[in-house]
């Protein structure tokens, strides 16, 4: 029965992904990914990870699209069809056909060989996944935290530096 | 759903779709979504590993991931919005400053 839920699910995120490559509207292409995303919000459910599914929805589906979609909207492009493309499609089907075949070579052919932590899916389910990954950022992550939070000053400056009438 | 290899190889098909969508696109927020679709690809090969190793580090990380989509995101569109306010198109093809 999961199987037969993670063959749908992998048909829909594969089908919109190639919808978000192939639209001709920008509008259908971030409708598209939105439909990848909640995709991979249920991946992340099945993988145990219920927090990182929430965070997946608010802020990919929520907050980066609705910021895509409203500069699509802002900006008003008119869709020319006839100049979609700049390199010729063969070209980057021959490029992606390789990487693929690269990726699952690697990724199948290979073994994780790093030591296994003490995270099984009994513990997930009994302590609760937010609060563990809570405790994992707050103590051990908590250097790259302070960074990100500098990081997220950054991109708010550089934005509004940007939105200036003159640069 | 335990199977490692399945949510790898579901991984890699979105990194590549992302890829081409990169390479073969020339609207610029076409090609800003494609690289947004290979960030949540390589996200789900953390998680995946993640919940095989049965350690947490990896979510971790895809939480920075995110963030740094988010700030790029900001930065990256208000970059097109300028571009577009100087050139009125958003083609990659246009934007041929540089060039000499």
């Amino acid at each position: 029965m999961e199987t037969l839920f993670f063959l749908i699910i992998t048909l829909v995120a594969i089908v919109s992904a190639i919808l978000v490559v192939t639209c001709k509207n920008p509008i259908n292409s971030a409708l598209s990914l939105i439909m990848t995303f909640f995709c991979l919000a249920t991946y992340y459910v099945m993988l145990d990870a219920p927090f990182m599914a929430a965070v997946q929805v608010m802020v990919y589906a929520g907050a980066i699209m609705v910021l895509m979609v409203f500069t699509i909207m802002l900006l008003n492009i008119r869709v020319d069809a006839s100049k979609k493309h700049s390199h010729k499609l063969i070209f980057g089907s021959i490029i992606g056909f390789f990487t693929v075949l690269n990726l699952v070579v690697v990724l199948v052919k290979s073994r994780a060989a790093l030591p296994t932590g003490p995270y099984s899916g009994e513990m997930i389910k009994k302590i609760g996944h937010t609060e563990l990954v809570g405790r994992e950022i707050f103590t051990t992550f908590l250097l790259p935290f302070e960074i990100t939070s500098i990081l997220l000053l950054v991109a708010i400056v550089g934005a509004v530096i940007l939105a200036k009438k003159k640069i | 759903m335990e199977n490692l290899n399945s949510y790898l190889i579901v991984s890699a098909i979105l990194f590549t779709i992302g890829t081409i969508g990169v390479l073969t696109r020339k609207n610029v927020i076409v090609i800003f979504m494609c690289i947004e679709l290979m960030l949540n690809a390589v996200n789900l090969t953390f998680v995946a590993f993640s919940r095989h190793l049965g350690n947490l580090d990896g979510q971790v990380f895809v939480f920075f991931i995110m963030t740094v989509a988010a700030a790029e995101a900001a930065v990256g569109l208000a970059l097109i919005i300028a571009f577009f306010n100087n050139k009125e198109s958003i083609d990659v093809d246009d934007v041929n400053l540089m060039k000499w």
